[in-house]
């Protein structure tokens, strides 16, 4: 038997265009906690779905107990002793605790099949109990909270007799007490032999519990280090330190009158105490880890989500947004993360894509004028350049940063001010990065106050005059343009010690939306 | 660096065309010429069958007998391009219709007061249909119309029990069976409605924007497009050309009663998807629906000459619709050319 339960030796996996997983090692010693830490889109989901068996890799080979081994699906992992427990919680909320746990493996008599659930129920009890919780296995799912279902997905870990145990950001959405809970839950476990491998994006997470510690970055295997042996500070270079190979335009703008304030604005169980102001020729940027809470709040000022409190005034003016047509009169437009499902008609051509937003200003007393909106599809798809041979070209055969573009240009049709970018360069190529990059400073030069959302430090640091961090529903920092680093915006984002009771506050906000 | 990015990117300054280029076998690949191929043949095969049918006066009298359902077809062709169906229609056009008779027989309201009444009872009925599916988003059209079709149809039981009401003014029979300049008023009534729908649906902003929904809800929400007030309107119309149909219907039979109009909301949406408007939403021609009503419509009668059993029409009406919605789905292409390959391998 070797040293390591479970070894992953130059793991790659490659989908259509992307590399989500380059040369990656990994080592997992028994009855060890081992935090996995990385940005968004580093490769952690991918490298846990690799050792889970939903993907398999192209290249490289994974080790556990000594035995090479190739998982062509989940279940053979399962069968191995692996068991993750996900971010999200994936369960039956209608189906109760003890069928939760035995989904997949259940009991049941053998010849007959008849599940045998007086057993399941008293061995969910026993499993239960030995985590410390005295829950009930016969309710619902459902009616738990957050931190409840997190211990019902580790007793199903355990009741697969789970010798590798991954969890994937467990604490996000439990308050400090249920983490320490959690935490006593994952040193039993190791105490008792199982493997842990923990993602967190909190650094308190891995300093409590850890001892040793994977980072990833833009897919490749960065290092590991005995959390003891690495400073605070060599783990976010490590985790950042990428070299800045975007090219960003230079940006001459003046930044001129308030355009937006923004006002304590809240909802409930999503964002709390938004203020901030935004001016012509401005290019705010919103970062923060993805589920901070940019996108909603942003979509409260389109008047997709109704805020509940708080106060929005444009050009001085306090308005109130019940919706994204009346969010357009005012002057604001938002160009939604989720181009194919929020953004475009694919199976329409670009040109009625781009006027769709503005029909009134192609239309006499609501007909058509179909000449006029032809010419201005094209005047707007040029200024994008779109590279397409015709206006009547479906939107579903361009490529990415080509329907991006679209997206963008419907933005152009109407008489707006503000200017709502949410990912604006997510799923594009290089090549058209820098194109949408331009557009974005051409537009911020004309005039517009320009809000953009993104989760790529440079890009942010990059085209940003102001950068507002978001944790946990709350601004916690705003950096100037001088002062910015990618570690500064890190720390704001992610560090617990900085400002221990602002972040406490704000994930009581969030647990509001889990109990109510 | 900076100034190469820049150049690059006007280097790829490209113009468009905005002209659409007319291409002929797009032009006879639509749908429509297919309705109208089956129409001519549905037309060949009654005249070859029984020598009444191509009589003048026996098709104005075919036409007269299926078009008061027809009227309902225009709405729901918008429904369903939004993604959904109202089968509560049949039961709108007797509720609205028995509210009028027992007003004007029963209450003493005047005839004209008691169709305005009927007017607005339809479009109380498709409101209703259209706020609780807007309401309750997570419930589908199929189970809140389904819900309001028993109820609609209860109300009409309840207000009549299970007796006719007839005993309408001379002038208003009219409506059923009046001519004007020789042609059925009903037939003049069904085309100006068609021209209104179909300019309605594929030359103003609203229709664009019904289109938009049916393709992609979300992204047109995002856009701007006032999702739910559309969705609201286009019930309330289904609800309205119910009522329409109800005012036809009373009068070409004299009387009405708590059970009329039955199916009718079946006829309508297989003529809708016989005209080739996609059950997945977001595509469709008015054109298509309305050859559509004549090609079902004449079927109906004409078998009806020849004496064949109602039951065994709605066994060809079947196989027909079936047959017309799985054709589109079917990989046509695919199956011409591994056609010409096997020939040239023999």
């Amino acid at each position: 038997m070797s040293e390591y339960v479970l070894e992953l030796k130059g793991i790659t996996k490659r989908f259509p265009g992307v590399t989500a997983l380059d040369n990656v090692h990994f080592k997992l010693r028994p009855g060890e906690i081992h935090a996995l830490m990385g940005e968004n889109g580093a490769g952690k989901s991918t490298f846990i779905k690799v050792i889970t068996g939903v993907h398999s890799p192209d290249e490289g080979e994974m080790v556990l107990y000594g035995q090479k081994v190739k998982f062509s699906n989940p279940k053979e992992a399962q069968t191995m002793g692996i068991a993750a427990i996900y971010q999200h919680v994936t369960n039956y909320p209608d189906l109760t605790v003890t069928e939760n746990i035995f989904m997949g493996h259940e009991k049941v008599q053998k010849i007959t099949g008849r599940l045998l659930w007086k057993q399941m129920h008293e061995e969910a009890r026993e499993i239960l109990q030995s985590l410390g919780s005295s829950l009930d296995p016969k309710t619902e799912m459902g009616s738990l909270s957050v931190a409840q279902q997190q211990i019902v997905e580790i007793a199903k870990a355990i009741s697969t007799n789970a010798k590798i145990i991954i969890m994937d950001e467990p604490t996000a959405a439990l308050t400090a007490r249920e983490s320490e809970e959690l935490y006593k839950i994952a040193e039993s476990l190791r105490d008792q032999g199982a493997s842990i491998i923990f993602i967190s994006h909190r650094f308190e997470d891995m300093y409590r519990l850890a001892s040793q510690v994977t980072v990833l970055r833009d897919s490749k295997y960065i290092g590991s280090w005995g959390v003891n042996e690495i400073s605070n500070d060599a783990l976010i270079v490590a985790m950042v330190g990428r070299e800045i190979t975007q090219v960003f335009p230079k940006k001459e703008s003046e930044i001129g009158e308030k355009l937006l304030e923004v006002e304590g604005l809240g909802k409930i169980g999503f964002f709390a105490d938004i203020s901030f102001t935004l001016h012509r020729g401005e290019i705010l940027g919103l970062t923060g880890l993805v589920g901070a809470g940019r996108t909603e709040v942003c979509q409260s000022l389109f008047g997709i989500m109704p805020y509940d409190k708080g106060k929005i005034k444009v050009n001085g003016r306090e308005v109130s947004i019940q919706n994204p047509k009346e969010a357009m009169k005012l002057g604001i437009g938002y160009l939604p993360e989720d181009r194919q499902l929020q953004g475009l008609v694919l199976q329409w051509g670009l040109g009625r894509n781009i006027t769709l937003p503005t029909l009134k200003n192609f239309s006499k007393k609501g007909w058509l004028d179909e000449r006029k909106e032809a010419d201005l599809a094209k005047k707007l798809a040029e200024k994008v350049h779109v590279k397409a041979n015709s206006i009547f070209d479906l939107v579903s055969s361009l490529s990415g940063g080509n329907q991006q573009k679209v997206a963008v240009a419907k933005l152009l049709t109407a008489d707006l001010d503000i200017i709502i970018l949410d990912e604006p360069t997510k799923g594009v190529d290089v090549g058209a990065k820098s194109a949408i990059y331009e557009i974005i400073n051409d537009l911020a030069s004309q005039g517009y106050g320009i809000i953009m959302i993104s989760s790529e430090m440079p890009e942010v640091i990059g085209m940003s005059d102001r950068i507002a961090v978001m944790r946990s529903g709350r601004i916690t920092k705003f950096l100037h343009k001088e002062e910015v680093t990618q570690e500064a915006i890190l720390e704001a984002s992610m560090s617990d010690f900085s400002s221990k009771d602002e972040g406490e506050e704000s994930r009581k906000g969030i647990e509001v939306k889990q109990y109510g | 660096m900076e100034q190469r990015v820049v150049n690059q990117n006007e280097y790829v300054q490209r113009t468009l065309t905005n002209k659409q280029e007319f291409s002929l076998k797009k032009f006879f690949l639509q749908w429509e010429w297919l309705l109208i191929l089956v129409f001519l043949l549905v037309l060949a095969i009654n005249t070859h069958l029984s020598p009444y049918f191509l009589n003048g006066a026996g098709l104005r009298d075919a036409t007269m007998i299926f078009l008061d359902k027809a009227f309902i077809v225009f709405p729901m062709v918008m429904i369903m391009i939004l993604r959904d169906i109202d089968i509560s229609v049949g039961s709108t056009v007797a509720l609205s219709s028995v509210v009028m008779a027992t007003l004007y027989n029963n209450l003493g309201v005047p005839m004209e007061a008691a169709i305005i009444i009927c007017l607005l009872v339809g479009a109380l009925c498709g409101l209703i249909n259209g706020l609780l599916i807007i309401k309750f988003k997570e419930l589908s059209a199929v189970i809140v119309t389904l819900g309001t079709m028993i109820l609609y149809r209860g109300l009409a039981y309840v207000i009549l029990e299970d007796q006719a009401s007839g005993n309408f003014p001379e002038w208003f029979s009219f409506f059923g069976w009046g001519h004007v300049a020789g042609i059925p008023f009903i037939l003049l009534v069904f085309v100006l409605f068609a021209i209104g729908f179909t300019l309605l649906l594929h030359k103003t902003t609203f229709g664009r924007q019904i289109f938009a929904m049916g393709n992609n809800p979300t992204a047109s929400r995002f856009s701007g497009v006032q999702v739910d007030k559309i969705k609201i309107i286009v019930f309330v119309l289904a609800g309205l050309m119910a009522a329409i149909t109800a005012i036809f219907l009373a009068s070409r039979m004299g009387s009405t009663r708590p059970n009329i109009a039955t199916n009718y909301e079946l006829d309508v949406i297989a003529m809708v998807a016989l005209g080739g408007i996609s059950t997945a939403g977001g595509k469709g021609r008015m054109l298509g629906a309305i050859i559509a009503i004549f090609i079902i419509g004449y079927l109906q009668y004409g078998l009806g000459l020849i004496n064949i059993a109602s039951q065994t029409m709605l066994v060809i009406i079947g196989i027909l619709l079936i047959v017309s919605v799985v054709i589109p789905k079917l990989n046509l292409k695919g199956i011409f050319s591994r056609f010409v390959k096997k020939r040239n391998t023999n």
